[in-house]
């Protein structure tokens, strides 16, 4: 089967970097699923989650916003952070989690903080999400 | 050097010990250098690879960005990154020296100062320069959302047009033993991906349209760019930290052996003069 390059870099370290068979993601416009052989296309990346095939097995990684970059042969995703469910600590994710719902429960205050606060809260359920997807796979 | 022997020996007591806790910084500084190179290494692909990007999408479309034209200098920013702690040698006197090279002549209305680190902010503090903000205790391996806010602030004060330009001044990691202070402008993004010519133009699919994908590609860029410069000052911190302990370390070693030099020449006096008393009242007593 024929395979197409797949790196995930973050400003601190390159996280994935092998050949895969199929890439989905959801851009800015949607799912999508990347083939090799796929167009040249520069999506932007909201906070979520990228799915992986590689040898017939399905992985996914966590992505914390970010770009998409895709040529024929070679797919990059450039993300401020990106983890694999396996580093991922759960229960911080928790505490970032509680931390934000209980900022964005207090009304009332500058409006900066709103923005970051709703961020943190859907990076942290981005993170649980991936950790459970991952366990649901392995079943 | 006419000293008592006891007083020389408490000398080289006390310069053993210094030795030792140069020697031990020496050491600490070095494996720290290591993983601090480490990181440089690592960070390279994201801003290498973002500049790729941004390279083809300035290339292939006359888009103009506004963080992408020069427009006229009202007011010039600089982010000094220095370290929090001394005991590196000219490290932190070179960039602060570099910062008001830079700086000039200009009044405090034209420029303003993003501090990042506690000894060039207490310099610009004491001094009275504007800062305007200032980011310090950073650890060691600083990662990307240490620095995330000080790099997003002063981009989006390039943005909001506080400032025309924007400058990073910082120690250039060159090998553990030699450090550059540079001067190096981030913003407006002049000239990004006018070098790497790749031979095939690829033309690219923009998701929403190459606007959207750039105006929220650059920031992140100049943002990455901060990052790397910080990376890169600190490996120069622990180089010159480890180049400074090391050359303490051979002082001391230096001082020791002179000091020795010195005791046992004043133990040797010592004993001439007793047997000389001793003759001296020997021969008196015949």
């Amino acid at each position: 089967m024929s395979t197409i390059a797949l790196d995930i870099v973050t400003p601190e370290r390159t996280v994935y970097s092998r050949s895969v068979e199929m890439v989905i993601a959801r851009g800015a416009e949607g799912d999508l699923g990347i083939l090799p052989g796929h167009m040249p296309l520069v999506t932007t990346l909201p906070i979520g989650l990228v799915h992986i095939k590689e040898e017939g097995r399905w992985s996914l990684v966590a992505i914390s916003g970010g770009f998409l970059e895709v040529r024929p042969d070679r797919v990059t995703i450039l993300a401020e952070a990106a983890e694999l469910p396996a580093e991922i600590d759960v229960s911080r994710a928790q505490r970032a989690k509680e931390r934000a719902e209980r900022r964005l429960a207090e009304k009332g205050r500058a409006d900066i903080d709103y923005v970051r606060a709703e961020l943190a809260l859907k990076r942290a359920l981005n993170r649980l999400k991936a950790v459970e997807e991952s366990k649901g796979a392995m079943r | 050097m006419a000293q008592n022997a006891r007083d020389i020996r408490r000398r080289i007591r006390s310069v053993k010990n210094t030795q030792q806790i140069t020697k031990a910084m020496e050491m600490v500084a070095a494996a720290k250098l290591r993983r601090a190179q480490e990181r440089v290494h690592l960070a390279r692909p994201y801003a290498a690879k973002m500049e790729e990007v941004i390279g083809s999408i300035a290339k292939a479309g006359g888009t103009r960005h506004p963080m992408m034209v020069k427009r006229p200098v009202r007011k010039t920013g600089y982010v000094v990154i220095t370290a929090d702690r001394g005991l590196a040698g000219a490290y932190n006197a070179n960039v602060i020296r570099a910062a008001l090279q830079a700086v000039g002549e200009k009044s405090p209305d034209e420029y303003t100062i993003l501090a990042v680190g506690r000894k060039g902010r207490d310099f610009f503090r004491k001094r009275g320069y504007p800062v305007a903000d200032e980011i310090t205790g950073l650890s060691d391996y600083p990662t990307y959302s240490d620095i995330r806010r000080i790099a997003s602030a002063a981009v989006k004060m390039y943005e909001e047009e506080v400032y025309d330009e924007l400058y990073l001044v910082y120690n250039r990691f060159i090998n553990p033993v030699q450090q550059t202070p540079t001067v190096k402008k981030i913003l407006p993004l002049e000239d990004v991906g006018a070098g790497g010519a790749e031979g095939r133009r690829l033309h690219y699919e923009y998701e929403p349209s190459a606007e959207e994908v750039l105006e929220s590609l650059l920031p992140k860029y100049a943002e990455a760019l901060i990052f790397s410069a910080l990376l890169d000052a600190k490996a120069s911190e622990h180089g010159a930290r480890m180049t400074a302990m090391g050359n303490a370390s051979d002082n001391a070693a230096e001082m020791i052996e002179s000091l020795t030099l010195a005791l046992n020449r004043a133990r040797q006096a010592a004993i001439t003069m007793q047997i000389s008393e001793i003759v001296g009242g020997a021969e008196a007593l015949k």
